[in-house]
């Protein structure tokens, strides 16, 4: 049911909604995580950010991760498109999608599938700085945090 | 996977331990004893200055075993994946 793509290329929110959405009327509520590269990083300026992965294993992760987002809300259908390679600040990098027959569910579902997005699922950041340095991102105890409240709330 | 001779396994590297090691992926063939994440980290390590390197993150250093998330505790065996790297940042 869920849609899973890791790609170089960019996406569209508004196909990826319609591909989500064709042919059926009986969704009421699409909610939506979409990241995009942000020009500042530790207060410098990002000229560009390069992601890498692990081919087939970034795949099994983002299903196994909508497979736990379905077991725990009423979807109708979900979207995880990750984009790989080198991204200019101003980018897409990362979409969710998550339909339900209500908001909630829909909501929560896509906070949920961001946050377990980015602690669960081999993807790696490296920032290149205007200045002419570059550097690995290193991971933040708050996203742990954000994924772990997830664990918490299913006990 | 990949097919691999007997008694090898095949190791991969990403972000700043793949830069560390100076490569992605090699074929290895550890003694019998190696039978887990833990110790095939430290027969790794002196294989060369850069495994040295990449693999004494301590708790930067991050496994999976045939594309599952795994421990130090965790058992390998000939023909297994092991992938080496840090903390996940996607998203």
């Amino acid at each position: 049911m869920a849609t899973i793509r890791v790609q170089t290329a960019d996406f569209d929110l508004g196909a990826e909604t319609r591909a989500l959405t064709a042919g059926r009327t009986d969704i009421g509520a699409i909610a939506s995580f979409l990241g995009t590269v942000r020009d500042t990083a530790g207060g410098r300026t990002i000229t560009s950010m390069t992601l890498e992965h692990y081919p087939g294993m970034t795949e099994r992760a983002m299903a196994r991760i909508a497979t736990e987002a379905e077991a725990r809300w009423p979807l109708q259908g979900c979207t995880l498109i990750h984009r790989v390679g080198t991204l200019l600040p101003g980018e897409n990098i990362v979409l969710v999608l998550a339909a339900s027959p209500h908001r909630q569910a829909a909501l929560d579902a896509t906070g949920f599938l961001i946050d377990w997005l980015k602690t669960k699922a081999p993807f790696w950041k490296k920032e290149a700085f205007v200045d002419g340095g570059d550097g690995w991102v290193a991971a933040k105890d708050e996203d742990e945090a954000a994924a772990e409240r997830w664990i918490q709330a299913s006990r | 996977m990949q097919a691999t001779a007997q008694g090898t396994l095949t190791v991969l590297y990403f972000a700043w331990l793949r830069e560390r090691v100076g490569v992605a992926e090699e074929q290895v063939a550890p003694p019998r004893d190696v039978t887990t994440v833990g110790a095939l980290i430290a027969w790794l390590k002196v294989r060369s200055p850069g495994h040295e390197a990449a693999l004494s993150g301590g708790k930067l250093v991050r496994c999976a075993v045939n594309q599952d998330f795994a421990g130090l505790d965790a058992a390998i065996a000939p023909g297994d994946e092991v992938a080496f790297f840090p903390p996940v940042t996607g998203g």
